[in-house]
């Protein structure tokens, strides 16, 4: 018998990787003064060198987005920003082959991820954002229509397309003007994003992109031309933003760390609940807020669970991310693959009981095997703190106000899930968690007219939406 | 997750004869006749008149009374271990009394059926008459004994959800079914692949409980080699393995075995052939 599965990669030509980039301010290239690599997580490989903004780059970017929002993005019509972005969304379609090639190349993910998930979804980010431009004032939301004016916007690298959409696309539509920057080890497809810009004639200066990594995002937190922060990070960057915005009159959204608790009851249908739970944890390597990293069991039907949860896992392919058969990607970097291996270190040393299937790892790169914990308590580090990997925590419980407290007893507040066959159980657990974002019988849904975000530490605010617009426009709460 | 798997080369011909020696080849029709029926039973030895490397397929499925012309004409032509199947049961509504369901069963085994492929009472069934479903397969696989393979379709276009086809899996299962059948191809939608992923993840269940392997057959709707393989993909990883041979998972379909056929040709030749190059009955 031979039923071996082949590889399928899809082509990188079509991703035309410049070998140096500067920061795309007020419509134009500007080379930086240093440079960093952008490497590919899954080879190691240097794919181009990114210019490091300095707070001379970002007070440019500012100083651009200030000109642009007071001579031509204030002074047009909602319905003419509407065109804008309609053009934006149709263009990142038409190059949906190329962004996606590029952010898997970039990040690491599964060009299956890139293609079906990242990339439709942020032009639909775009698609939608564009309706509402020109209809603000029916939004129904508690603020008035009037924009900020310079919107400063600091976003992660586990969604680096999708995560512009979700900060770009709603400042644009309300008419805000945007200095953004990319994680420090995801700029490209931003940076493809700044030549669709041009591409859609969109006024220079409306959207900036400085690049660069930490020292460049704190230019931008501190910047007194800035009105308004929207950040996408973890929950310790997030209360440094937080606590540097304070004394200031900028507005500020953030959207943090979570440890999601996905609760299976009894009743739940035990297959579709384990694709769920694969899906949960497994999605992008792990590397999401909303992530359903702790799974909690009810102990009636932990050990099935468990043993189908495993024998699920064994069929996970890891490896080439442009191969389309892949179903886990690379690590987005070596540093990140330190940090999952501390805790899940933290998770042996604790007592913790550690299984992975039998798979092979790539020899480069920067991989780590799905994993799961079992036999963990709510004092362990790997169920309080947010790994950001492909590890997930098993806990167990025996009454339904059992899994709630465990589900709740976490500084965090992003996400959970519930599974279940029984329409009270759902609907009671959800009155009952504090999360912002519940999904029943499913996980990791996402739509732009949806809210998203947390409770607790795990953010201020709402992304997406109605509720996305205000945090946007004039008068929303700070 | 499971979406995407590709299959190539070495891998793909071993997928296409797997394929072709798993198809249940079908014809169920009022128009059937006696030469129709004969000249089906050659192409179900012989799908390849030209290459005897090709497997002959897994088994030629008939109504009832060309049972009897499907044995002989096979015997005659040298297909002796190539079973036919009947349908029974009043197939394909069911909707008759069980005195003469039984006899259906019995006078297609006497006729020379070695499978028997039986419809569910999907009325019994939908109006929560589980145990009369369950007796009336127990019944029919009382008639079949060890005399014939009894394949229970299900008719998972008339269930509609997945709760009732795991259900009804399992009450097949523990009736007594050696195969569990999607469709009678009859009904739309018949074998999607969500369907028959169920009835996989069932017969793995069920494995797992009593170490009894019991065979799955989609039947309606599979017409292509690539969705062919796309359901050998869903048996490998989700039954596993050892379900990827005919006698545990069998495709119910006529058109599909010339589109196998026409993809080994363009593996052997290189090029795509001509449809007038496979057979046409």
């Amino acid at each position: 018998m031979n039923f071996e599965y082949a590889a399928a990669p899809e082509s990188r030509s079509v991703a035309k990787i410049d070998p140096v980039y500067g920061h795309f301010i007020n419509g134009n290239w500007v080379a930086g003064s240093s440079h960093f690599s952008a490497i590919n997580p899954a080879t190691e490989e240097v794919l181009s060198s990114i210019s490091l903004g300095t707070a001379a780059d970002v007070d440019a970017a500012v100083k651009a987005a200030r000109t642009a929002f007071d001579k031509s993005w204030s002074k047009l019509s909602g319905r003419e920003r509407g065109k804008f972005l309609f053009r934006i969304a149709r263009i990142m379609q038409e190059r949906s082959r190329e962004f996606a090639v590029l952010e898997t190349l970039d990040n690491g993910k599964p060009i299956r991820e890139s293609r079906d998930v990242d990339v439709p979804l942020a032009a639909a980010h775009f698609f939608y954002h564009a309706g509402w431009a020109d209809k603000l004032e029916f939004a129904g939301v508690d603020t008035t229509t009037a924009p900020h004016g310079v919107v400063g916007q600091i976003i992660p690298w586990n969604f680096p397309l999708l995560m512009l959409a979700w900060k770009v696309a709603p400042a644009l539509a309300t008419g805000n003007t945007v200095v953004l920057k990319p994680a420090e080890t995801t700029s490209l497809t931003a940076l493809l994003f700044a030549q669709v810009c041009q591409q859609a004639g969109l006024p220079e200066g409306v959207v900036n992109i400085v690049t660069g990594d930490g020292s460049t995002g704190a230019a931008i937190v501190k910047h007194p031309g800035i009105d308004k922060i929207a950040f996408t990070g973890s929950t310790e960057v997030g209360k440094l933003i937080a606590r540097a915005v304070a004394p200031t009159a900028k507005s500020l959204t953030l959207e943090l760390g979570g440890k999601g608790a996905n609760i299976v009851f009894g009743d739940a249908a035990i297959d579709e609940t384990v694709e769920g739970i694969v899906n949960g944890i497994f999605f992008n390597q792990g590397h999401v807020c909303c992530a359903g990293s702790r799974l909690i069991l009810q102990e009636n039907i932990a050990e099935e669970v468990l043993e189908k949860l495993k024998r699920r896992m064994e069929k996970i392919r890891i490896g080439d991310p442009l191969d389309k058969n892949t179903d886990l990607g690379a690590i987005n970097s070596a540093e990140q693959l330190a940090k999952i291996y501390q805790l899940t270190a933290a998770g042996d040393a604790e007592g913790a009981n550690r299984w992975s299937p039998n798979c092979a790892l790539p020899d480069k790169g920067f991989w780590f095997a799905p994993t799961i914990f079992t036999g963990v308590t709510q004092a362990h580090r790997i169920a309080r703190e947010e790994i950001f990997g492909p590890v997930l925590s098993v806990l167990t419980f025996r009454t339904p106000q059992e899994a709630i407290e465990k589900a709740n007893n976490t500084p965090f507040g992003l996400s959970a899930g519930i599974w279940s066959e029984k329409g009270s159980n759902i609907l009671w657990a959800t009155q009952q968690l504090r999360a912002g974002v519940i999904w029943a019988n499913t996980f990791n849904k996402f739509d732009p007219a949806s809210p998203f975000g947390g409770y607790k530490e795990s953010g201020w605010g709402r992304e997406g939406g109605r509720h996305g617009l205000s945090a946007y426009l004039k008068g929303a709460a700070k | 997750m499971l979406a995407t798997r590709s299959i190539k080369t070495t891998s793909k011909a071993w997928a296409i004869d797997t394929a072709i020696s798993m198809v249940d080849l079908t014809t169920l029709e009022g128009a059937d006749t006696p030469g129709k029926v004969q000249a089906l039973c050659s192409k179900a030895f012989r799908p390849d008149p030209t290459d005897i490397s090709v497997p002959q397929v897994g088994a030629v499925c008939v109504y009832n009374d060309m049972v009897a012309i499907a044995r002989q004409h096979l015997d005659a032509i040298g297909a002796k271990d190539l079973p036919v199947a009947a349908v029974s049961t009043a197939f394909p509504s069911g909707r008759a009394s069980m005195a003469v369901k039984l006899q259906d069963t019995e006078d297609a085994i006497a006729a020379g059926a070695a499978e028997i492929d039986m419809v569910i009472d999907r009325g019994a069934f939908l109006s929560g008459k589980y145990i009369e479903v369950f007796e009336e397969i127990a019944a029919i696989r009382q008639v079949c004994g060890e005399r014939a393979h009894l394949k229970v379709i299900l008719e998972t276009g008339e269930l509609v959800t997945y709760d009732n086809v795991r259900k009804a899996s399992y009450l097949a299962m523990l009736a007594g079914a050696d195969f569990i059948k999607t469709s009678t191809g009859k009904v739309t939608p018949a074998a999607t692949p969500p369907v028959v992923l169920v009835m996989l993840e069932a017969v793995r269940d069920f494995y797992d409980l009593t170490k009894v392997r019991i065979g799955v057959k989609p039947a309606g709707g599979i017409r292509t080699t690539k969705d062919a393989i796309k359901q050998l993909v869903l048996v490998n990883e989700t039954a596993g393995p050892e379900w990827l041979n005919p006698s545990l998972f069998r495709i119910g379909a006529s058109a599909l075995l010339n589109d196998l056929l026409l993809q080994r040709m363009k593996i052997s030749d290189g090029y795509y052939a001509s449809p007038n190059y496979v057979t046409i009955d």
